[in-house]
């Protein structure tokens, strides 16, 4: 089956190694038979609602984000759009940011979100770098862990509402004093995990991949497993990593 | 005559604690007693560097700072006494141990790391700085690749009017540094057929340092390092003073190319290969000259250089030859995988991973690194380091076969594995990250092959 990608500035936003997420998702995709074809939608390209069955924005410095943050507001709406009709997203790091109500940089000035995520971001003085480790639980019950590496200056604050993507064992986080890390709205991921985040922890890429097809045909599909021996040892030195040495959430 | 400064108590006692790290095999002393010094005496690095009757020469960059360095060593070497940290401690404490081991060193010749420029400068006060270029590097260390240009260009404002200041116009963040100083000097390649017109995946400055629009480039050479011009402001490469023409590449043997400045043209025949050694080349051609070398000497010195250590070196191992590629981002990796495609591509690889602070702690950079091509004319690949299995995943998603890689964390185990599938009379590929570096010139020092770096420096 033709799984759809819209990848959202991949000229800008691609400083964390987006393409491996992006490889990860096309590769799984094919051991399984399915075609996971990936179209650019660059600067002055319009989002067509129910085109994508996935949506991916990936991380920028500040001088990236700010060129792109005025086009992703005109986008705002047709993304809100595609979400509302079940449209998987991933977003990482800057492309998170993105995808909130603001971010205000160093300066103070205010750059406009797509409004996708309940959320804003405001930078602060001191960056946030190091492992990070999470647990999740996407589906009550479950419960799964995420390893990555977070590197922001932006303090994420979740509207009350909000549900976040997991909580944090180690590491700073969505602010480096809520607990919490990311953002998770349906189909919706929002995180500051990059690393590449799917290759260490591929149950999200299928999940996504789960997600989007189920946009495409109504239903959940019930994927073979894969082995991921390399995939289960990445995951652990990362994890291990960030219990070592992940950031602290008190100062 | 420069004012000469009596030696005080912790210049004396830090000297100490180098050779007692040397004799107790704790390391090459390159760094601690610069550290200890430091602490002893803050000012202790201006006081010993304004000793120096020829002045400092600072050499910065993401790529090359290291292989930069030791060629302009080679070219000044002997004219004058270098006070140079060779051994790529390059951090103040590692400029300040090489000023207190140099006795009577004339030149201070310092590699200095990017973020550590402003306050190497400040304290150093060098009468010639050469800045090669920016590219994404150890984020999680120096954060967005714009502070660290924003330090830049507080060191170039504060650079004392007599000094003489050098810059890669190649490089659209570091050409436009100091464009209205007078006396800069601009290096560049001017050579269309050596390059494309598509930026490579790991190119970062590509949008006008003044309006923010997407440059257009004539020709890209690595990275983002070419002959661009903004489509709306008009904001382009400034003109060359120093520049590589009719660039010939000689696989893995080495590069020859004109070196024209505004006097004269000569020709060099570099034995290093690759595009990325002739901006360094440049570099170091620029920075010789500031510091009065000839275009003679210059062509001398370059045609002389070997290599840097770890990067392009080999070392006999027995019957059999590492020949040793130090990668530690994209860009670099890139022209290291470029080199070995283009030259003798060989089957086998060992790639070494780690994630101490040197190598930065955040592995992603691997996946922006363009290894498909090299992969491509790979049998087979031992991943090793800390993060092998990193490795091993980059590898697998860009569709290497898995059982095809061979996972070995241990450096050693790794090593050994490499060089019993090498043929006798064979060279063996590594491409290890920094620490992964060092510790296999350690495991190749131990058992005889090579001698270890502090006993280079001579």
């Amino acid at each position: 089956m033709k799984i759809s990608v819209g990848h959202l500035y991949p000229e800008y936003l691609n400083i964390y190694a987006d393409r491996g997420n992006i490889a990860v998702l096309f590769r799984r995709a094919a051991w399984r038979g399915h075609d996971l074809q990936v179209e650019a939608v660059g600067m002055g390209e319009a989002v067509e609602p129910g085109a994508h069955d996935l949506l991916y924005i990936g991380g920028g410095q500040d001088r990236e984000q700010a060129l792109v943050a005025h086009d992703i507001g005109l986008k705002g709406e047709a993304l809100r759009e595609a979400v509302a009709g079940g449209a998987a997203c991933l977003a990482v790091c800057g492309g998170y940011q993105l995808l909130g109500g603001f971010y205000r940089d160093r300066l103070g000035v205010e750059l406009p979100g797509a409004g996708v995520l309940p959320l804003h971001t405001v930078a602060g003085e001191r960056r946030m770098i190091g492992d990070v480790l999470l647990e999740c639980e996407l589906e009550p019950g479950v419960r799964r862990t995420l390893a990555g590496f977070e590197n922001h200056a932006g303090r994420t604050v979740l509207e009350p509402s909000a549900e976040p993507l997991g909580r944090v064992v180690a590491g700073f986080g969505n602010d480096g004093s809520s607990g919490f890390e990311g953002c998770r709205s349906g189909r919706v991921i929002g995180t500051y995990l990059h690393g590449p985040l799917l290759p260490r922890n591929p149950w999200l890429a299928d999940w996504l991949l789960a997600q989007a097809i189920s946009h495409r045909t109504g239903e959940e599909p019930a994927f073979q497993a894969l082995e991921d021996a390399l995939e289960g040892e990445a995951h652990s030195v990362s994890a291990g990593r960030a219990r070592s040495r992940g950031g602290r959430a008190s100062r | 005559m420069r004012p000469r400064f009596p030696l005080t108590a912790g210049i004396v006692a830090a000297r100490t604690a180098g050779r007692l790290s040397r004799l107790v095999g704790a390391g090459g002393g390159t760094t601690l007693p610069g550290k200890l010094l430091n602490a002893l005496d803050p000012t202790a690095v201006g006081k010993l560097s304004a000793r120096l009757p020829a002045g400092s020469a600072v050499v910065s960059a993401t790529n090359g700072k290291t292989t930069t360095a030791a060629m302009v060593a080679e070219i000044v070497g002997p004219r004058m006494r270098l006070a140079h940290n060779r051994a790529g401690a390059n951090l103040l404490s590692g400029v300040a141990s090489s000023l207190l081991t140099a006795d009577g060193a004339e030149l201070g010749l310092f590699e200095v790391d990017e973020a550590a420029l402003p306050e190497v400068a400040r304290r150093v006060r060098p009468r010639a700085l050469c800045l090669g270029n920016l590219f994404r590097d150890q984020l999680d260390r120096y954060g967005e690749l714009e502070l660290v240009a924003e330090r830049w260009r507080g060191v170039v404002r504060d650079l004392p009017v007599e000094a003489t200041l050098i810059v890669n116009g190649d490089d659209p963040q570091v050409g436009d540094l100091g464009a209205d100083r007078p006396g800069r000097m601009v290096f560049g390649v001017d050579d269309a057929r050596q390059g494309s017109s598509a930026l490579q995946h790991a190119a970062d400055s590509k949008w006008c340092v003044r309006c923010g629009t997407p440059y257009d480039y004539e020709v890209a050479y690595v990275g983002h390092l070419g002959d661009y011009g903004c489509p709306r402001c008009g904001h382009s490469r400034p003109a060359l003073d120093l520049a590589a023409r009719t660039v010939e590449l000689d696989g893995l043997d080495g590069v020859s190319f004109d070196l024209v400045d505004f006097e004269a043209s000569v020709r060099v025949k570099l034995p290093l290969p690759g595009l990325y050694n002739v901006y360094n080349a440049l570099a170091a051609a620029a920075l010789s000259r500031a510091l009065g070398s000839t275009l003679e000497e210059v062509r001398a010195g370059l045609e002389r250089f070997t290599a840097a250590f770890g990067r392009f070196e080999r070392i006999a191992v027995g019957d059999r030859t590492l020949l040793m590629l130090l990668i530690k981002n994209p860009a670099g990796a890139n022209e290291v995988v470029r080199t070995l495609v283009a030259g003798d591509p060989p089957s086998l690889a060992v790639i070494a991973l780690n994630d101490a602070i040197a190598d930065g702690r955040d592995v992603s950079w691997i996946w922006d690194v363009d290894f498909e091509p090299l992969l491509e004319r790979l049998d087979r690949v031992v991943a090793t380091g800390d993060r092998a299995a990193e490795l091993a995943l980059r590898c697998k998603y860009a569709g290497f076969a898995e059982e095809r890689i061979e996972m070995r964390p241990a450096l050693e185990e790794a090593l050994d594995r490499g060089l019993e599938l090498t043929p006798a009379g064979g060279r063996l590929v590594v491409l290890p990250t920094y620490t992964s570096m060092l510790e296999l010139r350690r495991i190749v020092a131990r058992r005889g092959f090579v001698k270890p770096y502090w006993e280079q420096a001579a």
